[in-house]
């Protein structure tokens, strides 16, 4: 392996960073870990927009335009994208909601749903990113060059995951390590 | 609308006797009366028939031509075979929406009419082609839908329509061997007689005669194998569902050969001592039912069928016509039994085979209409006579439906051998640039291969040959066929199932202008999978479409990709519009381009 | 042990074979698992999910349907058949709507556990997201037709075991769907039975019993602990067929 670091950048879309808890819950591995990788844009430095990376693990699906932007930059800037997750993956929980129209859904929530006093709006600001009509996995917008099953994926299915690549071996997950749930 | 009983149900099961097996004919009849089948139709039905209300319910909901909600009074489907497409039949069924001011799809608000579109109705010598309340109208032009439209608007009875509107040409221009030695009612059954079962069982066998249906089994194989299948029990059936998308000889044979046809069955029934045969129309034939049901009591009244053919103690056999309901996989001989015996028709596993366990699980032979023809002419004039044409593996002629860019659409017969060159030739085709074997389920040849042979060893067929010119897309092409899969395979097994519509998911992608490297790659390998692992012959050839298209004409696809890249499978910036709908929102931020910054 | 004249060549190994016996009775008797979500060993075989495909003599076919004969040559696991499987998984992932976070059968489903065992790791084809009806107007049974593989093993079970026929299939192609048989369409207007076998033989999560969801808590359940080719062969050597 060559001595220079491998760059990574970590985002969560329409998740609920439940992955990235599991990617800290490999636990004292990650004094291994950082020997390395190097953490370019990722929650956990807190730099918004990523350089040039080597790997990018991305963790939730698709619900709004803003989803799609992030996930458009990252898949310019990094060599490998790993969809994390049952939400990258799938679409996942959020994906629950493909088969109601999304106006009936922004409805129920702004005008319409118990508890609401009426008068109300649908936010119209333009910082806020749009809904999509349907929530999509990464591979509907993107290429996906590795899936890595799991609500979340366990630390251990992270770890051989990433030890897998970091060794340049193709990642493969036995008995126990793939799972959907 | 409530959910009404059908008014003459009670009639209409007292004519089929209640008979669970003819459920398909007691539901056409049901849709005659009322042009839907309600659910309180189905329950009633089910109780008396003592079928399960599911089972009904699925039959119902498999077959194209049934329809559990109201549908309009006039429904009028255009046919979509790829040779109406390009006569125009897309630009025709916006003509008759427009005169008739209902959006396509949906049914009108005062449920006048619905427009929509079926797979092909075998008019492909005479198209565009429609039907209306399941009658065919070939030949259409603006000026012949302007009639239509006036007689759906005034409500005229169907029945009072001008006759000339439903018409079938016909339009025979080459005759062979079969098509051009005649064949007098009783004449080939009496020379069996003559000859005896069995010498004619080895006339037959010397005949080679294969399967004209596409598959190509040795015809005396089957029949000298059903014979020999035990039980008392044994049955004839005529496959004439016709569906193979450009296929429409089988309708000429027996527009115009039905005596031969009926006369082949008849041998077979003596030659495997089978009493009852059924001949299985597709549903777009309906102006065949008459002059074919007048055809069997013609033979009846001269002792051709029935008890005692010939005035032979014993010989008794007789033949009952049934109707499809727009399927193709009931083309498939073991489907087409299910649907026999009232059923979806989905394709048995087998073994076993027909000849041992086919309709009701008796021993059964079952054969295409030209099959029959040319048994029956063989009994006539032996297989030396057969054998004088042809090529070694492929003997005697095969009859052809010739259609698209050519100028003499029609039926013709050419001895097996013959180049696919000669026959476009004769048929005036100009500028070919690729000609579709077989249907969609055959081949595609580019204009480089019309040296190849119709021939079982080299370009078999079905009956099927469309031509296209240089001004046609052969993505659209490709594109229609792969539709036509995707609305008729039956949903049993999932690479069928599933990759019939995956596969129409990537090519409306390409010829939209938004397909991808990886919509390709995808392509060939559902194809790869549909091959290897389909339940039957559906699935198998379901990608052919698709595997010539990329072998044979690659860059034509290579040009019309978007991008090397991957893109969004959806249309992004479309999925925005919902909420942007709501929230009235349209700057940039709530916008999305296909290809991004 | 194995007479030459009795056996069949399964990936290159010998292997003895019985009069009658599928490819699938064949292998599992001889212990090679082979994956299978449509069949069910009590039911007459079907060969709809194609997920079982081998090649028979150089011809794919499905093992469950597919009789076998001394000096057949059967290919399981090579890499071309292996992938097909992946693919066929992966084609029943994305025709339905299969979230298995959320869902009750997660760790007893067949069609989980045979992804984990052929390495599924994600779909691949784009999902289809069907809109799909879930039917919980039975006060015992839930019908959850978004995870139905349309396997027809309840279709069989309550046809030929029950003997109610409650469910059958309507529709064709894509839109192929599970009915039932009331008119209302609602399976609190059948005849179901909480003891019905068709309600037990469902391989994934589309028919439930209410209330039992989470009586064996994930990481207890029927593949957590032995995977499914274990649990297949463990069965086949119970009950030889």
């Amino acid at each position: 392996m060559s001595g220079k670091k491998l760059r990574v950048a970590t985002t969560s879309l329409a998740g609920c960073f439940g992955c990235h808890m599991s990617l800290l819950d490999i636990d004292e591995r990650l004094i291994d870990l950082l020997e390395l990788v190097e953490f370019d844009a990722s929650p956990l430095t807190d730099k918004k927009h990523p350089g040039p990376c080597d790997l990018a693990l991305i963790e939730g699906g698709l619900c709004n335009a803003e989803n799609v932007h992030v996930l458009r930059e990252l898949r310019k800037q990094c060599k490998i994208l790993v969809a994390v997750g049952a939400c990258a993956i799938t679409g996942g929980l959020p994906a629950q909601r493909n088969n109601l129209d999304v106006r009936d859904c922004l409805r129920s929530v702004y005008l319409s749903g118990p508890g609401l006093a009426g008068g109300g709006l649908i936010p119209n600001d333009p910082e806020l990113p749009l809904p999509l009509a349907q929530v999509h996995p990464l591979h509907d917008v993107v290429k996906v060059d590795y899936f890595l099953p799991g609500c979340p994926p366990s630390a251990d299915a992270i770890w051989q995951f990433l030890t897998d690549l970091l060794a340049g071996r193709t990642p493969a997950l036995g008995h126990g390590l793939i799972h959907y749930d | 609308m409530s959910d009404p009983i059908c008014r003459d149900l009670s009639d209409i099961l007292r004519r089929h006797h209640q008979d669970p097996t003819r459920l398909i004919q007691i539901l056409h009849d049901v849709m005659a009366v009322e042009g839907w089948i309600s659910k309180t139709t189905i329950t009633e039905l089910s109780r008396a028939l003592g079928l399960p209300r599911g089972q009904v319910e699925g039959v119902v909901g498999f077959y194209s031509f049934f329809l559990p909600e109201p549908s309009g009074q006039f429904r009028v489907l255009f046919s979509d075979n790829i040779t109406d497409e390009h006569q125009g039949s897309r630009a025709l069924l916006r003509t008759l929406a427009e005169a008739l001011e209902v959006e396509p799809g949906q049914v009108r608000a005062d449920g006048r009419v619905k427009i929509g579109l079926t797979s092909c109705t075998g008019l492909c010598d005479q198209g565009p082609a429609l039907l209306v309340k399941g009658r065919a109208i070939g030949r259409l032009t603006p000026e012949r839908l302007s009639v239509i439209a006036g007689l759906i608007e005034s409500n005229t009875p169907i029945e009072q329509w001008p006759p000339d509107l439903f018409h079938v040409e016909s339009h025979f221009w080459r005759r062979d061997l079969l098509l051009s030695t005649p064949c007098d009612p009783g004449a080939a059954m009496r020379a069996l007689e003559a000859r005896g079962s069995a010498a004619t069982m080895a006339e037959l066998g010397r005949s080679d005669l294969r399967g004209r249906g596409g598959a190509g089994f040795n015809t005396a194989a089957k029949w000298t194998a059903c014979a020999a299948a035990p039980g008392p029990e044994r049955y004839i059936v005529c496959n004439a569902d016709e569906g193979e998308p450009g296929t429409f000889k089988d309708r000429e044979l027996l527009a115009h050969y039905a005596h031969q046809v009926i006369e082949g069955m008849t041998i077979a029934a003596r030659l495997v001592s089978a009493q009852r045969g059924f001949l299985y129309l597709r549903a777009e034939y309906q102006f065949l039912i008459a002059p074919l049901l007048a055809a069997f009591a013609e033979r009846r009244s001269q002792g051709l069928l029935g008890p005692n053919i010939l005035g032979i103690s014993g010989f008794d056999f007789d033949i009952e016509l049934h109707l499809g309901a727009g399927a193709y996989v009931c083309g498939e001989e073991s489907a087409l039994l299910e649907s026999l015996e009232g059923k979806r028709g989905i394709p048995r596993n087998r073994p076993p085979y027909p000849v041992t366990h086919g309709y009701l699980n008796k021993p059964t032979v079952l054969n295409n209409v030209e099959t029959f023809l040319a048994a029956a002419q063989i009994a006539l004039h032996g297989a030396e006579w057969f054998c004088a044409v042809g090529t070694p593996k492929s003997r005697g002629t095969k009859i052809l439906s010739v259609a698209g860019d050519v100028e003499r659409p029609g039926t013709y017969e050419f001895p097996f051998g013959t180049t696919i060159r000669a026959i476009l030739d004769e048929a005036g085709a100009k500028g070919v640039q690729a000609v579709q074997v077989s249907g969609p389920a055959g081949m595609l040849l580019s204009a480089s291969e019309l040296d190849r042979k119709l021939a079982f060893e080299d370009v078999p067929s079905a009956g099927s040959v469309m031509a296209f010119d240089q001004s046609r897309d052969l993505l659209g092409v490709t594109q229609n066929f792969v539709r036509f899969f995707a609305h008729e395979s039956c949903g049993f097994c999932t690479p069928c199932r599933v990759g019939t519509t995956l596969n129409r998911q990537r090519m409306d992608r390409i010829v939209s202008g938004h397909g991808t490297r990886h919509d390709v790659e995808d392509l060939e390998s559902v194809a790869r999978l549909m091959r290897a692992s389909s339940h039957c012959g559906l699935g198998h050839f379901a990608a052919n479409p698709v595997v010539d298209l990329l072998r044979k004409f690659r860059p034509k696809v290579d040009r019309r990709l978007a991008s090397l890249e991957v893109l969004p499978s959806f249309d992004l910036d479309a999925a925005l519009g919902p909420a942007r709908e709501l929230t009235g929102r349209d700057d940039a931020g709530a916008h999305l381009s296909e290809e991004g910054p | 042990m194995s007479d030459p004249k009795n056996t069949f060549s399964l990936d290159g190994h010998e292997v003895p074979v019985t009069a009658g016996q599928t490819i699938l009775q064949a292998a599992e008797a001889s212990g090679s698992w082979i994956p299978t979500l449509c069949h069910h060993p009590e039911f007459e075989p079907h060969g709809s999910c194609r997920v079982c495909t081998v090649k028979l003599n150089g011809r794919t076919v499905s093992a469950c349907t597919t009789p076998v004969r001394a000096g057949d040559v059967v290919e399981l696991d090579t890499e071309e058949l292996k992938g097909l499987r992946q693919n066929l998984v992966q084609f029943l992932f994305t025709e339905g709507n299969h979230f298995c976070p959320s869902c009750e059968q997660s760790g007893d489903c067949r069609l989980q556990a045979v992804g984990y065992a052929l390495g599924v790791t994600g779909g691949h084809y784009n999902p289809l997201f069907p809109s799909r009806r879930v039917d919980a107007s039975h006060p015992d049974v839930l019908l959850e037709l978004n995870r139905c593989i349309l396997c027809e093993l309840c279709v069989r079970a309550s046809a030929q075991v029950d003997k109610k026929d409650i469910f059958a299939l309507s529709g064709r192609g894509i839109d192929k769907q599970l009915v039932v048989n009331a008119e209302s369409g609602r399976l609190a207007d059948t005849n179901l039975a909480l003891s019905d076998k068709a309600l037990s033989v469902c391989p994934v999560g589309a028919i439930l019993k209410k209330r039992q969801g989470f009586l064996v808590p994930i990481g207890k359940r029927t593949y957590d602990e032995r995977s499914i080719r274990e649990r297949d062969l463990d069965r086949a050597k119970e009950d030889p067929q």
